[in-house]
């Protein structure tokens, strides 16, 4: 891995920020340079909202993601407003329980996971953003899915422990999701 | 290694305080930089310290002018239009020689502007603010690291000089997360004979005050503190030179956009473009001595600012025009991108600036 520019949109709400956290300290885990940077406009208090994350084996330049590798689309909006950015070979994450269209461009790897509808099945409502998580971590093995749970330990506050185990069982749901 | 942990810029900056020594801080809230004050909220009861919201932004930096006459290691933050506020303060406290810190953690403006990250503030922290005559040691980070590094060191400097140091951020540096380590903090501590602390019937009384009816004494005031800022224009100086060593075009930025331009330049230098960057760290004392150095090796600057173009005119002002300099710049709370600079960058190595 050289450098991986990782922009994740949605709605507020959605834990799109907290998705960011997650990659952030996934990154610091595994010793590479890390950038987090979140939209803090009007849009977080409902509208969308986003999150750039950079993961380098240098020094991280500019923090803001203009040419993503990997964009997470958690609503149409989203998807549209950021889908032709995305660098040729790179990855788009569709949640298509919330999202009916497909991506009409065939020079990006493309993976839809119905993540709104699994974490409701699994009473999990509020972790669709981990599922994708999950699913990332899943198609990029140099992030690997060792530590995972150390750093969801990290990010969740010591009040509600209870919810590292249901943060876990998200990521592992994506893991082990195949179309 | 250091122990890394990751940080908002703004938290940095209120962690970086508090192990600085800071017990006082005064506040009133204002996007981008409000982590600041709620990190303060949380952290200063529990160590003895003090957190408080004040009634204004004018209120505030009264009491940091207070705390500070009293000793004490003080700040206050804001973003630019609460700075503004705090113009008068700044003067008086300039003109009453107590140390204080200032965070800005600027957003476009004028007026209320937005709340989007900006550098137009430059002029107001490097040329004044407030009225009369007075500077201030204008720190520039430009990373989450240097929020809490530039921290430290405006304390420093801020308690050594006797003067206000100021913290001239932006609000993504402010929002931004990037690992960081306090390991390297070096915590200075300076009498201070000066202050008012009660003279337990031991000491003549301290006086701290900016009134000087007699212009003689007055005008005597002005000249010994600016003897003060001469010895900080020649020892303080800051900066950080990127790829200079061959440089022919020489662009020059601070905060964010040093770190927009640092991409543009590693891509230029891909296209054969022999270019560098010199980043101001102090935007006062400005870094004079790098900028006419490099006046007589390269064939010209550029100006990258988050503002109509303010830092040029000092960078005009210290090559002595010798060369031509350009301005790449956004402004309102827009961020030049990386393909921007870079489009500069090509001009430049056409020979147009």
């Amino acid at each position: 891995m050289k450098t991986t520019q990782i922009l994740i949109a949605g709605f507020g709400g959605q834990g799109i920020l907290f998705a960011g956290k997650f990659l952030a300290y996934k990154g610091l885990l595994e010793e590479l340079q890390v950038s987090w940077l979140p939209s803090y406009g009007p849009e977080m208090r409902g509208g969308t909202a986003n999150c750039n994350v950079i993961l380098s084996e240098q020094p991280v330049g500019s923090p803001i993601v203009t040419a993503p590798d990997v964009l997470i689309a958690m609503n149409l909006p989203s998807l549209q407003k950021y889908v032709d950015t995305v660098v040729p070979g790179g990855q788009i994450y569709v949640d298509s329980s919330l999202i009916g269209v497909k991506v009409e461009r065939t020079d990006v790897e493309v993976f839809y996971i119905p993540a709104t509808a699994m974490a409701r099945e699994q009473h999990i409502p509020t972790l669709a953003n981990m599922i994708i998580m999950g699913h990332l971590l899943q198609n990029n093995p140099e992030l690997s899915f060792d530590g995972t749970d150390t750093v969801v330990a990290k990010l969740v506050p010591p009040t509600k422990a209870a919810l590292v185990e249901l943060n876990m069982k998200a990521l592992t749901l994506g893991k082990e999701y195949s179309a | 290694m250091a122990q890394r942990i990751l940080m908002k810029g703004n938290e940095a900056i209120a962690e970086a305080a508090i192990r600085a020594g800071c017990r006082h801080y005064f506040g009133y809230p204002i996007t981008p930089q409000t982590e600041i004050a709620a990190y303060m909220a949380k952290k200063m009861p529990k160590i003895g310290g003090v957190f408080l919201q004040a009634e204004s932004e004018v209120a505030s930096i009264n009491m940091v002018y207070g705390a500070a006459a009293a000793g004490m290691r003080v700040m206050t933050s804001s973003s630019s239009p609460g700075i503004s506020l705090k113009a008068e303060g700044l003067s008086y406290i300039a003109g009453s020689d107590v140390p204080a810190l200032v965070v800005n953690v600027q957003r476009g403006g004028p007026g209320l502007g937005g709340i989007q990250p900006s550098q137009s503030d430059y002029f107001q922290a490097t040329k004044g603010g407030g009225h009369g005559d007075y500077r201030m040691i204008v720190l520039a980070p430009a990373s989450v690291q240097e929020m809490a590094s530039l921290t430290i060191k405006g304390f420093n400097l801020a308690d050594k000089y006797r003067m206000t140091s100021m913290i001239l951020a932006d609000g993504t540096i402010g929002q931004m997360m990037e690992p960081i380590s306090f390991e390297d903090a070096e915590i200075e501590v300076y009498e201070k004979p000066w202050a008012l602390t009660g003279t337990n019937c031991e000491r003549k009384h301290n006086v701290v005050n900016s009134l000087y009816l007699k212009p003689e004494a007055l005008e005597v005031t002005n000249f010994e503190r600016y003897e003060r800022y001469k010895i900080v224009e020649e020892n303080e100086p800051m900066w950080e030179e990127y790829m200079m060593d061959d440089a022919e075009i020489c662009v020059v930025a601070f905060g964010i956009a040093s770190r927009v331009a640092k991409n543009a330049i590693v891509a230029a230098r891909q296209e054969g473009i022999k270019v560098g960057l010199i980043r101001p760290i102090t935007l006062w004392p400005f870094p004079k001595e790098a900028l006419r150095k490099a006046a007589d090796k390269v064939k010209g600057f550029i100006s990258v600012e988050l503002s109509m173009g303010q830092m040029i005119e000092d960078v005009r002002l210290y090559t002595q025009c010798k060369r031509p300099v350009g301005l790449c710049n956004r402004c309102g709370g827009m961020i030049p991108s990386p393909d921007e600079v870079l489009a500069s960058i090509r001009n430049a190595e056409k020979g147009v600036f």
